[in-house]
């Protein structure tokens, strides 16, 4: 494939394409995203090349791995070309009815459809499926219809097009003036206005550098592990305008360990993207010269901090260092180094094709644009949302995501990891952008949305998370590493029934402190979840405190198990997996727990079919308890 | 380390040039070859590198993916992240180690298997997530844990028979074994 | 050459100034426990956080003088509200990680902190990392260095064996702040440095005892009841879970020592 050395022969080489593509092919296209995968999905690539190989028809019709769909709940996820049909769920034991209605006129099968649970009604588009159909998927749009291994499917559908024009028609200044006019701001968590950090990065002197940050370290946010697994180029083609805008001729991808599907797309895109001539010496016969090169990471979530992932390139620790000087002044080898992140990157080709204008009529007045959020945890459909700014909550939980499991109530919804904060089930009319969460006291962060119900214990989510952020502390700076640790100790004294009420001015001054003093962002936010849970669910820190009763009964050692004995069928299921080997009970009889020795795995009442396995909380040893009939739960009477 | 095993160092070292800037990817082929980092190859990167010992020791003890004694052969990482968590990913750790007789993360005395949490690995969707070595186990209930050890020893289990059987001579088809 | 404005008072600095220079060319007093003139600043301690505002408009926030750039039309207070809170928060966690530091227990009575109501944690380090960047910038040794992360962080040889880069100086006992750094005696292999060899060895076993033990303490001197010949003993906790109650009962006027 000899190089094209013109936006000309870019041109040309795509309508080339264009034309050698049949769009009535029929092409198997089936979601290869690490959730599929992990369902499964390299089964069913297999089983379909298996069964045309068998009929012979593996010249008429194609089989193509693409990247993640985003509803992840529903893998394996495949669609059908040029219909057009979803089906979810598949196995390979399904290729043999997919190819036969393929092969014969075009039947959708039946069983594989999306069904929607409000109707009951089967839908064959993507597009007809709810948690589709509110999304605006800007950046993900193209995942479904593209081998990520395959620069000419990115080609074929308009890929790199956005820097023929950059580099045909455009100034560097007028790239910076697009992105700033567009209001894109910065996707990795702060917010931080794109246009203006490239502006403020080309007032310091060349040589200067370009990251790209793929540390997404959020627990519960894979929205650039899918980006960059899925369409690595899209990432690719905006870093090499951002490069032509900044005079950047090296540039980074940094990329978590935990990643390495995305490390390994990424990789082949930059080499095929060479190969092509649109990275290397002379990208394009425009003169410009610019180097990516993939980094992976080691294990850290402070990296995904700009200045720790910076330390990082360097080959030292990843401690953050005090701002001023910001990374724009000086940053990687101390020269001027804008850093942005994955969906930052890929949402400049849009803005170049689209126009600024239009981008910036998408979202909220401050918020503009679409975000991707990983919509997971406690709700019926988990996965990929990309939605434009200013979305209510509701519609989120509700519209996009099929509700709660087991209709059982919204408690709270966890935005921006480790450093956003517990938003409560009443404000669920708020409009999603950055402001607003800030005012809620959570934060936009990277995207990550947990959503929880009632039977997430608040104060346990506290915990978690400052062990989360104990854990990932560099520790170089006093407040955050002593604060963390502090506040960790208070919250399993809590979590164990031991706290008292001064505990909670404890944490109120130590959270302070943390917001006030410390080094970097991740130690200014980490007291975000604990104080966002005491303002909007102290009666559950007080339930702990005052009663040791954990309302949503998860703290193990306010929790008991008992099995309820009109309802225990004897079948011994649960003594199988007891992990204290202490029920007791004869095959059809009613069996008991030994409390001595339960260890509240909560291993039996996964097991236990005719539920008749409960959790009470509360101290149950004292006199005279009573029993509310609703779920078992025991409340105190003295 | 025997020679071979210090030829081998020397192999990755060699595949790289003496830039600071290159220490972690030289420890990530380190870690990847020999399942941890030898005290004798950091004494070598250090002098390739041309910096003090002392640094090259704050990052091997700095980043997770390190490890300064050795790990098992398999590695079961326990996601924790949120979307696991609150889908009872601690009870499903609690339930592994439990099976393995590990008082808490680390490696098993046989050497088989290391456990690890960690956060995140991008499945939210398929919460709770395993990931042992390179597979990715999804929907995982305390019920599953046992049965999804029970591969991996088997293989265990018939690799070292398969390694026995040869070592006492019978290096034929009667190795088959399961 | 920008100017900033310090508590009011407007300077004139050479670039490259931090705000801490700027401030004490001033006379103005920042604590610091991580500093020192001749090594480069580490911003680890915090101590030193002074309020920045830019512009009247701007918002305010706390960062660390040390590090932090004089720029042109900065506002800096060094003793707002902000920050004696935030000072007073950091020194009553300091001394529940090292009661027995005579320098924390200085900064306590100095800066109003009567109280700590955490659990003495006797850690006998605040990672300031004075030793490592002395034994790295000014003794071109770096034979001591840092090793782990977050609440495993910690000073450390590589592997925990004296390394041929240590020649002994002692410039880590030296510049230590909380003077914590303890000699185990000759066992040459596996010990941080033959400091005895230089030192008067330390007694370090009165955990009770939250005075100094180096020389007495200025405060407690000038406090009356709490001369060296009447020193009480400070209750321990005996209870895990409950903070210890360390009570420094000198109600000092005078801001102690220069060695800030």
């Amino acid at each position: 494939m000899p190089r094209l050395k013109s936006v000309e022969e870019l041109e040309s080489f795509r309508a080339g394409l264009r034309t050698a593509r049949d769009p009535k092919r029929p092409c198997l296209t089936v979601c290869a995203g690490s959730g599929c995968t992990a369902a499964g999905a390299h089964d069913v690539l297999a089983g379909l090349r298996t069964e045309l190989a068998k009929h012979g028809l593996q010249d008429a019709i194609d089989v193509k791995s693409t990247g993640c769909h985003g509803f992840c709940e529903r893998g394996p996820l495949m669609i059908v070309w040029p219909d057009g049909t979803f089906y979810n769920q598949v196995a390979a034991s399904d290729a043999a009815a997919i190819v036969a209605s393929v092969s014969n006129g075009h039947v959708p099968v039946e069983k594989l459809l999306y069904r929607d649970p409000v109707s009951g009604k089967r839908v064959i588009h993507e597009e007809e499926v709810p948690f589709y159909a509110r999304q605006q998927r800007v950046l993900f749009g193209n995942n479904g219809k593209i081998d990520p291994k395959n620069i000419e499917d990115y080609l074929n559908v308009g890929g790199y097009s956005a820097l023929a024009r950059v580099l045909s028609t455009m100034s560097p200044e007028q790239v910076v003036d697009a992105v700033t006019r567009s209001g894109l701001r910065g996707r990795g968590g702060a917010g931080f206005p794109t246009g203006l950090k490239w502006k403020l990065c080309r007032e310091n002197p060349v040589p200067r550098y370009l990251i790209c940050n793929g540390d997404e370290g959020d627990p519960g946010a894979f929205m650039d592990r899918s980006l960059l697994e899925g369409n690595p180029h899209s990432v690719v083609e905006g870093m090499i305008i951002g490069a032509f805008a900044l005079g950047v001729q090296e540039a980074y991808v940094y990329v978590r360990a935990e990643y390495p599907l995305a490390c390994e797309h990424l990789r082949a895109a930059i080499d095929q993207a060479e190969e092509y001539g649109l990275l290397g010496d002379d990208i394009l016969g425009s003169g410009m010269k610019l180097y990516v090169h993939v980094v992976k990471g080691a294990g850290a979530f402070v990296c995904g901090e700009e200045t720790a992932l910076i330390a990082s390139l360097e080959g030292r620790v990843g401690q953050p260092q005090p701002r001023p000087p910001y990374p724009a002044q000086k940053g990687l080898w101390g020269r001027p180094t804008v850093i942005n992140n994955v969906k930052t990157w890929a949402s400049v080709p849009v803005i170049i094709n689209w126009g600024p204008e239009w981008y910036a009529g998408i979202g909220t007045e401050k918020s503009k644009g679409t975000m991707v959020f990983s919509l997971v945890g406690k709700i019926n459909n988990t996965g990929l949302v990309e939605v434009p700014m200013g979305v209510t909550l509701r519609e989120m939980v509700y519209d996009i995501g099929g509700g709660i499991p087991g209709g059982k109530a919204l408690k709270a919804i966890q935005i921006g990891g480790p450093s956003g904060g517990c938003i409560p089930a009443d404000l669920i009319d708020l409009p999603i952008d950055y402001e607003r969460l800030t005012e809620a006291g959570s934060m936009m962060g990277s995207g990550g949305m947990v959503v929880m119900d009632e039977t997430t214990c608040m104060v346990d989510i506290a915990r978690y998370f400052m062990e989360f952020l104990e854990d990932e502390s560099c520790g170089q700076c006093f407040p955050c590493r002593e604060g963390t640790q502090r506040m960790r100790q208070i919250l399993t004294r809590i979590c164990a029934g031991n706290g008292t009420e001064d505990d909670l001015l404890l944490l109120e001054d130590l959270g302070w402190l943390m917001k006030q003093a410390s080094l970097c962002a991740l130690g200014q936010t980490a007291a975000n979840p604990v104080l966002t849970t005491l303002r909007y669910f102290r009666d559950e820190y007080l339930a702990h405190i005052r009663e040791r009763r954990c309302p949503a009964k998860v703290c193990r050692e306010l929790i008991f198990y008992e099995i309820e004995p009109t309802l225990c069928d004897g079948c011994h299921a649960c003594v199988h997996v007891c992990a204290g080997q202490g029920i007791l009970g004869e095959k059809g009889q009613v069996h008991t727990i030994d409390r001595a020795k339960c260890t509240r795995c909560g291993a039996c009442l996964e097991v236990c079919q005719p539920k008749a396995v409960r959790v009470g909380t509360g101290s149950p040893a004292r006199a005279g308890v009573a029993r509310d009939g609703a779920g078992g739960d025991m409340v105190c009477q003295n | 380390m025997t020679e071979t095993e210090l030829q081998q160092a020397d192999f990755i070292l060699g595949q790289f040039d003496d830039q600071r800037a290159n220490l972690i990817a030289i420890l990530q082929d380190i870690q990847g070859k020999f399942y941890y980092l030898p005290q004798e190859v950091l004494g070598r990167v250090a002098r390739k590198l041309r910096v003090p010992l002392t640094d090259v020791y704050q990052v091997a003890t700095f980043y997770r993916c390190f490890s300064l004694v050795p790990r098992g052969r398999h590695q079961v990482q326990v996601c924790l992240g949120t979307a696991c968590h609150v889908r009872g990913a601690p009870r499903v750790l609690d339930r592994i180690l439990t099976d393995l007789k590990l008082a808490g993360p680390g490696t098993t005395r046989d050497r088989q298997f290391t456990v690890l949490p960690v956060r995140c690995v991008g499945c939210c969707g398929l919460a709770p997530v395993v990931r042992v070595d390179n597979s990715t186990h999804p929907h995982l209930t305390q019920a599953k844990v046992r049965g999804m050890l029970n591969k991996y020893r088997l293989k265990a289990q018939t690799q070292e028979e398969i390694a026995s059987t040869e070592e006492a001579g019978d290096g034929d088809a009667t190795a088959q074994v399961g | 050459m920008p100017k900033l404005t310090i508590n009011g008072i407007e300077v004139l600095v050479e670039k490259g100034t931090t705000v801490l220079e700027a401030a004490r060319f001033l006379g103005l007093p920042i604590p610091t426990l991580c500093h020192d003139d001749g090594l480069a600043p580490a911003s680890a301690c915090r101590l030193c956080v002074v309020e920045v505002r830019r512009g009247l408009e701007g918002r305010s926030k706390l960062l660390a003088a040390c590090s932090l750039p004089a720029e042109d039309g900065m506002l800096v207070h060094t003793n707002s509200a902000r920050v004696q809170r935030a000072r007073q928060l950091l020194i009553e966690l300091y001394v529940a990680t090292c009661p027995s530091s005579k320098r924390i227990q200085d900064l306590a009575s100095a800066y109003g902190v009567h109280e700590c109501r955490y659990e003495a944690e006797h850690e006998n380090c605040i990672q300031c990392g004075l030793c490592v960047r002395m034994c790295e910038q000014q003794m071109m040794a770096g034979a001591i260095g840092f090793a782990g992360r977050g609440a495993d962080r910690h000073v450390s040889r590589p592997f925990d064996m004296t390394s041929e880069r240590c020649r002994q100086c002692g410039a880590c006992l030296y510049i230590c702040p909380v003077c914590e750094l303890r000699c185990a005696g000759p066992a040459a292999d596996t010990t941080l440095c033959n400091g005895c060899l230089n030192f008067a060895p330390v007694c370090f076993q009165s955990y009770d005892d939250a005075m100094c033990f180096l020389d007495p303490c200025h405060a407690c001197e000038l406090a009356g009841p709490l001369r060296p010949d009447v020193r009480p003993r400070t209750p321990t906790s005996g209870v895990p879970g409950t903070p210890t109650k360390i009570k420094t009962r000198a109600r000092a006027t005078v801001l102690s020592g220069e060695k800030q």
